[in-house]
């Protein structure tokens, strides 16, 4: 899942090296936090949120192993 | 993206120069002529050499079809990517198994994910792309259903004599809707509201 989510971001920003994802889990939900270099925030974020928007349907619609529910925070 | 200056007799030589110097191919590179040079008297006296600027440019299209092909695979979907590319309009097809996940309720996985393609594949470089990105013919049967959903709404608004609004969706699908009902005179179509929540009115 932390693979995934990085292959996203990566082609979307211009500091690929600066992409952090962790992983922390809680009761009911895993929450992924997602922080890129302070240039690329726009570009992971967009207009209105569109981008981030983006990319939580696509990694909110890929599999997990356990049925917690999966949260992905930006920066 | 890589740059560099080469020189040559002529622009060809220089051309072919810098190819292997990048060790790559023509359909690769973007080439600038600096200097076309000159012949010279007999070859000999005043020539001049000729220089090009020969830079490497990412193939938009093969670079962003890796992007689909691993995300695809990290979502844990076997499937196969098949690119086809009209003008500047790039076409993915994707097909295998566990589809339906890529699809979401009513596309919007896969309007989503073709929104982060179509920001990929423009990033870089300086041809402009759009791109689709369809999944086991969804977007054909997707189309099938908006243009009944069009012609069943319309009826609808004639016969109430009132306007009907649909639900959002994005504007390649409004599109459907308004070129359907464009030859319907009984009713006009406009889009109202704000994206994401843009939707069509169907006025009688």
């Amino acid at each position: 899942m932390t693979a995934l989510i990085e292959s996203i971001v990566t082609s979307l920003v211009d500091h690929p090296e600066d992409i952090v994802v962790t992983e922390t889990e809680e009761e009911s939900k895993i929450v992924y936090h997602l922080s890129v270099n302070p240039d690329d925030v726009g570009k992971v974020i967009g207009k209105n949120g569109r981008i981030a928007k983006a990319i939580r349907t696509v990694v909110y619609a890929a599999k997990t192993n356990s049925n917690k529910r999966v949260y992905l925070d930006i920066m | 993206m890589r740059e560099i200056t080469a020189s040559g007799q002529t622009v060809e030589e220089a051309v072919q120069s810098a190819l292997e110097q990048l060790n790559t191919t023509r359909d690769q590179v973007e080439i600038d002529v600096i200097d076309e040079g000159k012949k010279g008297l007999l070859g000999v006296f005043g020539s001049k050499r000729a220089f090009v600027k020969v830079s490497t440019v990412k193939n938009q299209i093969e670079e962003t079809e890796k992007y689909l092909q691993q995300i695809i695979k990290q979502m844990h979907i076997d499937a196969t990517i098949f690119t086809k590319v009209e003008e500047n309009h790039v076409t993915y097809d994707v097909q295998g198994d566990n589809i339906a996940l890529l699809i979401g309720k009513r596309g919007q996985t896969l309007n989503a994910l073709q929104y982060l393609l179509h920001l990929v594949i423009n990033k870089e470089g300086k041809q402009y792309y759009t791109v689709t990105l369809d999944a086991e013919g969804y977007r054909g049967r997707r189309k099938e259903t908006l243009e009944s959903l069009a012609l069943k709404m319309a009826d609808k608004a004639i016969r109430m004599n009132k306007k009907v609004a649909l639900e959002p969706m994005p504007a390649f699908e409004r599109k459907i809707i308004h070129s359907v009902l464009q030859a319907n005179e009984e009713v006009s179509t406009y889009s109202d509201g704000k994206e994401p929540h843009r939707h069509i009115v169907i006025q009688p």
